[in-house]
């Protein structure tokens, strides 16, 4: 090759515009989702479960001194459940993804890693608000049934619910791209899934109220999830009756909106370091 | 066939912790060669290839591919490279038509452009039919045929394989090696082949044999077969170590012991053939003449039979 064709083909832009690749992997993850029925079945059946199971089973359970556990006050914590283990089981493909190769091929094609990385998570986030929404849409159900009034807010509550949905599914997506990056098998996942991920959910004011003692209460309050589930509670419930003792909405959004910036730069930037297991 | 560089690899070398599996290793590759890279598991092919498509960081050395330097020009390498790995990174979930689409886009290919040549691609490699099966439903000779197409969608100057005959029965081997030099002839690419196959190597212009992380050789097959000297003698014998000894105590000529038989490099075989018949007449149970393989080839060059190598990487 010549100096001059040399000059000439170095003015080409060296990687590939952003947008399609962020696209084509999300468009990618939706289309392999649906076309395992097994997980659309499985989707659509946990809401219809943890539904069941919570509206029917909580209605008349005691518990303790903190009284009548009652279905609307686990009903954004439950979302926050769907969307947790929803989005970090799909981010977990990307250590099938790895295995089958199809990584690699992503790897080396001139793209801009974030962008492979942002596919990779709205696609996990997208199937997470998936789930999401059939729960909310329960939810709703049961208020129009009479059974019990989960969600009191105003249409205007509904979608600052449905955003904050959106923005917890792509922190949880990109937590659970980060953990995955590195592993070359999903059994090291379950040990991350019970040490980290299950205890991260229930110390999230989803089980507890905010205002426990102790160290307890200090792990609550430090949790980001913490203030998903309350900012849902803000959005569909009006704080649920105790809004004075909740961290405000606008705290609320806060702390989720920098746990989802935090999370999405750890992934990127663990996307960028090499792991042995790109070897594979 | 133009002599102008496609790839330079200068001094490059890699480690794996304590373990070096490429030391100073320098080579050129021309524009429009059919390039091998032959080496048993454990010889550092594969760490070269990884390199080579920009999988893993150079750690020592310079690589420059077209002009430019992998080190500090990857991404305009990357939107040359067609890239075939060995474990497939096609989408077995997908469709054929959609694992092109959607590797197309990865390469900034989109709208009219992509469909004529994902369309393009599948008539040539005679996927036109499948293109709405699901991958995982075909054979491993398909599925190694849409990999080349998503390989050769973007139209690379330079296509990189690994181990691309593992897993296909003859037939589909040799429809591969014909592609191959179909893109060569007619697109102008640049192909790079790792392979421990011996037949396959045989099948390129110029290969490279790796060993131990070094290049041992490096020539056509033909020159690197006339280097070893001769033709090649094989002896089956029930004792070949016996056999052997004798051979070199009556002529000092060295005979080895390979794959439990005898072998020996000499020109003019045919002479040898007489003389060895005559002086151990009741001790062969048969005496072929052939000219030198690639496994003499690398043991000649090497000094190693080539199924022996530690398998260290």
């Amino acid at each position: 090759m010549s100096a001059k064709t040399n000059s000439t083909s170095r003015t080409v832009a060296h990687t590939v515009p952003a947008l399609p690749v962020v696209g084509t992997l999300c468009e990618r993850e939706l289309v392999r989702f649906f076309r395992q029925t097994n997980r659309v079945l499985g989707a659509l059946g946990q809401p219809i479960i943890f539904w069941l199971l919570f509206g029917a089973g909580l209605g008349s359970a005691q518990v303790g001194e903190s009284g009548r556990l009652d279905y609307a006050h686990f009903f954004p914590g439950t979302i926050v459940m769907i969307l947790l283990f929803t989005a970090i089981f799909a981010t977990i493909s990307i250590i099938e993804d790895r295995r089958e190769g199809f990584l690699q091929g992503v790897l080396v094609a001139p793209v801009p890693r974030w962008a492979m990385v942002l596919g990779k998570i709205l696609g996990g986030s997208a199937i997470a608000m998936l789930q999401g929404l059939v729960f909310l849409l329960l939810g709703w159900l049961t208020g129009a049934l009479g059974w019990a009034q989960v969600i009191t807010a105003t249409p205007s509550g509904l979608l600052c619910a449905i955003l904050l949905m959106a923005i917890l599914s792509i922190a949880l997506t990109a937590l659970g791209f980060l953990i995955a990056w590195r592993m070359d098998s999903t059994q090291g996942f379950h040990a991350i899934m019970s040490v980290v991920l299950l205890p991260m959910w229930l110390l999230s004011a989803a089980f507890f109220p905010m205002n426990v003692g102790g160290w307890l209460g200090w792990i609550v309050r430090l949790n980001p999830l913490t203030y998903g589930v309350v900012g849902l509670r803000h959005c569909l419930q009006n704080g649920g009756g105790e809004a004075a003792q909740l961290p405000s909405l606008a705290l609320c959004w806060g702390v989720s909106l920098a746990f989802a910036a935090v999370t999405f730069s750890l992934a990127w930037w663990i996307a960028g370091s090499r792991s042995t297991a790109d070897l594979l | 066939m133009s002599l102008l560089p496609a790839v330079e690899i200068s001094r490059l070398a890699h480690r794996y912790g304590e373990h070096e599996a490429i030391c100073d290793l320098s080579l050129g590759i021309a524009e429009r060669e059919i390039f091998a890279i032959l080496g048993p598991n454990g010889s550092g092919k594969t760490t070269l290839f990884r390199v080579l498509s920009t999988l893993i960081p150079i750690q020592q050395g310079d690589v420059s591919i077209f002009g430019y330097s992998l080190r500090r020009d990857a991404a305009a390498i990357r939107a040359r490279l067609g890239v075939v790995f060995q474990a497939p990174s096609i989408d077995k979930k997908l469709t054929v038509l959609e694992n092109l689409i959607h590797h197309g886009r990865l390469y900034g290919l989109n709208g009219h452009e992509l469909r004529g040549r994902a369309d393009e691609m599948l008539a040539r490699l005679g996927l036109a039919q499948r293109r709405r099966d699901l991958v995982e439903k075909l054979s491993g000779g398909l599925r190694r045929r849409v990999e080349l197409a998503t390989g050769m969608l973007h139209r690379p100057r330079l296509l990189l394989l690994d181990e691309p005959s593992t897993g296909l029965d003859p037939g589909a081997r040799s429809d591969l090696w014909q592609y191959l030099e179909q893109v060569r002839a007619q697109d102008g690419v640049t192909v790079v082949v790792t392979t421990h196959l011996l037949e396959e190597a045989q099948r390129a212009d110029r290969i490279a044999i790796m060993h131990r992380g070094t290049l041992a050789a490096l020539d056509t097959p033909e020159a690197l077969q006339a280097a070893v000297g001769g033709d090649a003698i094989t002896i089956r014998t029930k004792d070949p170590a016996g056999l052997a000894q004798e051979i070199q105590n009556r002529f000092q000529a060295p005979a080895k012991v390979i794959d439990g038989s005898v072998r020996l490099e000499q020109p003019e075989g045919h002479q040898w053939i007489v003389r060895l018949v005559e002086a151990f007449p009741n001790q062969m149970d048969s005496i072929t003449l052939g000219k030198p393989t690639l496994e003499d080839v690398f043991i000649h060059f090497t000094g190693h039979q080539f199924w022996n190598e530690d398998a260290t990487s």
